[in-house]
């Protein structure tokens, strides 16, 4: 069985982000970017299913500008087998994304498609069920354990109760929450070896997609700032505060 | 223009979040339908009926609907929504699963996380774990959108509204429930609680998050944790406060060991009061904190507890 696994490009966790000052956006200029974190738990899960004998396959694929070819290297060196690039200036919403991926997905017959549950950047949290409902597969996401057994897959959820469990007919779409798995490191034999791997590129109009969307971004602002207020010196000050000052208690 | 909001609930009652995302609505301003989809889940359709500004509830009271399976739950509302302006659900596990699902069905965008109407086509919303704060405009025929239930307060009830019964069965056959462990907690949801105590790394081990249990009782207070201590396997990651678990505004947040990691402040920087209590005088939660206690928790808890 084949997996599919979409990631993305973003800027890194740990930079902190600026909005510009014209309001239009975050500054990218020169800011270090990475695979999205919640993609490298969907590539790790990938990965060990190949290594457990459940996958035989492992296929990435992103969209975007060159730039996006690095983040398919690591991902290559981290264990899959493939990349597909499509290419593309622009930077389409999650709905034109989960169309150009139902026709990755048309073309490459994945038996299961893992994909992080939202992108660090947008936030949106959209692509794996828009992806889903476009090939009319069933979905399980924020994903903390996944199993695979006679032609399903056993989906353990993270929600807002405590855990649900969902048993989908393959193929399926799973994306994944935090505590799926750790992922490894890339080893540097391997990112060696994932030089050599095949990656291919196609242009995103050769779809057939229209990419453009309907909704507009008028601006970007920088959040409220809270002030931090003052340090209590014991308990009994902070009860005091909390009954007279605040009045919240 | 009308309205479709899709309930939260269990099937016996509803869910605080769908009155906050009544609020959101009535800032859009048209009629509005609530959708009750479940189970034997009459009483949840009653309590929807009592919300001010709902013109009608529409039960779809079906086996295919009680686990609030995305695919079937989609198509249902995929079909009711051809004839509504705006489709809304809150921003929790179960709106975040069928709501794409139903925009991609309709092919309209998905405006996730909505926390202010400015008008009935122009939402804001949260990005880059809430450093940025976007406002989209959409030109969508349906505008579709999932709301953040911490930031709207909860719409009046006192109505009565009729409830009309929806027959159509949406079975997609693809999924199944297994089974569901869900936390079982005498304790008000972390969501809607108005005050919110959460432990972090520096509890040290799950045993120490008994500490917060007589506080909390005092103060009828959810109990929360940073997602340094949910990763460490102290708790469940249900109690999880944070850009990728819950985002809470509660009137007083009291964090406790928790260094105030920027996850961590996305999902409680908008609580009216907060209280940072923690013995590294250099931690960044203090930055944010209306009142600091540097101290040892250990020493403090069992202090706080008998003052209050």
């Amino acid at each position: 069985m084949k997996i599919l696994v979409p990631v993305k490009r973003v800027i890194d966790y740990n930079v902190k982000v600026r909005v510009k000052a014209d309001q239009s956006g975050v500054d990218l200029a020169n800011v270090k970017m990475a695979l999205n974190p919640f993609c490298e738990i969907a590539i790790e899960e990938a990965v060990r299913l190949k290594e457990a004998g459940s996958a035989t396959e492992v296929v990435v694929v992103s969209i975007g500008t060159a730039a996006v070819q690095e983040q398919l290297r690591t991902a290559l060196a981290l264990g899959a087998d493939r990349a597909l690039h499509i290419e593309t200036d622009l930077n389409p919403d999650s709905l034109q994304v989960a169309k150009l991926l139902a026709k990755v997905v048309a073309d490459e017959q994945p038996g299961l498609v893992i994909l992080g549950k939202q992108a660090i950047d947008s936030d949106n949290n959209q692509t794996g069920q828009m992806l889903a409902a476009l090939t009319g597969m069933g979905q399980g996401t924020f994903a903390s354990k996944v199993v695979l057994a006679d032609g399903k897959v056993q989906v353990t959820r993270e929600v807002d109760g405590g855990l649900q469990t969902v048993e989908l007919t393959l193929p399926a779409v799973v994306s994944t929450d935090l505590r799926l798995n750790e992922p490894r490191y890339a080893s540097l034999p391997n990112i060696m070896k994932a030089k050599k791997k095949p990656l291919d590129v196609k242009a995103a109009d050769s779809f057939g997609v229209n990419l453009q969307s309907n909704v507009k971004l008028l601006k970007v602002a920088a959040p409220a700032m809270r002030q931090g207020g003052v340090k209590v010196e014991s308990v009994a000050e902070l009860v005091d505060k909390l009954k007279h000052e605040a009045k919240v208690i | 223009m009308a309205i479709l909001i899709i309930a939260e609930h269990n099937n016996q009652s509803l869910k605080g979040e769908t009155h906050k995302v009544v609020q959101a609505a009535t800032a859009i301003g048209a009629d509005i339908s609530v959708l009750v989809a479940g189970l034997n889940c009459g009483t949840a359709a009653d309590e929807a009926a009592t919300i001010a500004g709902v013109t009608k509830v529409l039960v779809a009271d079906n086996a295919a609907y009680e686990h609030q399976l995305a695919e079937n739950v989609a198509a249902l509302v995929t079909e009711l929504g051809k004839d509504y302006s705006h489709i809304l659900a809150a921003a929790t596990t179960t709106g975040k699963n069928f709501l794409p699902r139903v925009a991609a069905l309709l092919d309209v965008a998905q405006i996730s996380d909505v926390i202010a109407v400015e008008s009935a086509d122009t939402f804001v919303r949260p990005i880059y774990a809430g450093n940025a704060i976007a406002t989209v405009q959409s030109a969508d025929s349906i505008k579709v959108l999932t709301v953040r239930p911490a930031a709207f307060r909860a719409a009046e009830t006192g109505n009565n509204a009729p409830v009309e019964a929806i027959a159509v069965v949406k079975d997609a056959g693809v999924s199944r429930f297994v089974g569901a462990e869900l936390t079982k907690s005498e304790r008000p949801e972390l969501t809607a609680a108005r005050v919110v105590i959460s432990g972090g790394r520096g509890m040290q081990n799950g045993e120490n998050f008994a500490l917060l249990n007589g506080i909390a009782d005092k103060l009828g207070a959810a109990i929360g944790a940073s997602r340094a201590a949910v990763d460490a396997g102290f708790v469940p990651n249900d109690m999880q406060v944070g850009q990728t678990g819950k985002i809470v505004a509660p009137e007083l947040y009291i964090a406790v060991g928790i260094s105030g990691a920027i996850q961590h402040l996305a999902g409680m920087k908008d609580s009216k009061v907060i209280v940072a209590i923690n013995k590294d005088a250099e931690a960044p939660i203090f930055q944010i904190a209306d009142y600091g206690l540097v101290a040892d928790l250990f020493t403090v808890l069992p202090e706080l507890e008998q003052q209050l």
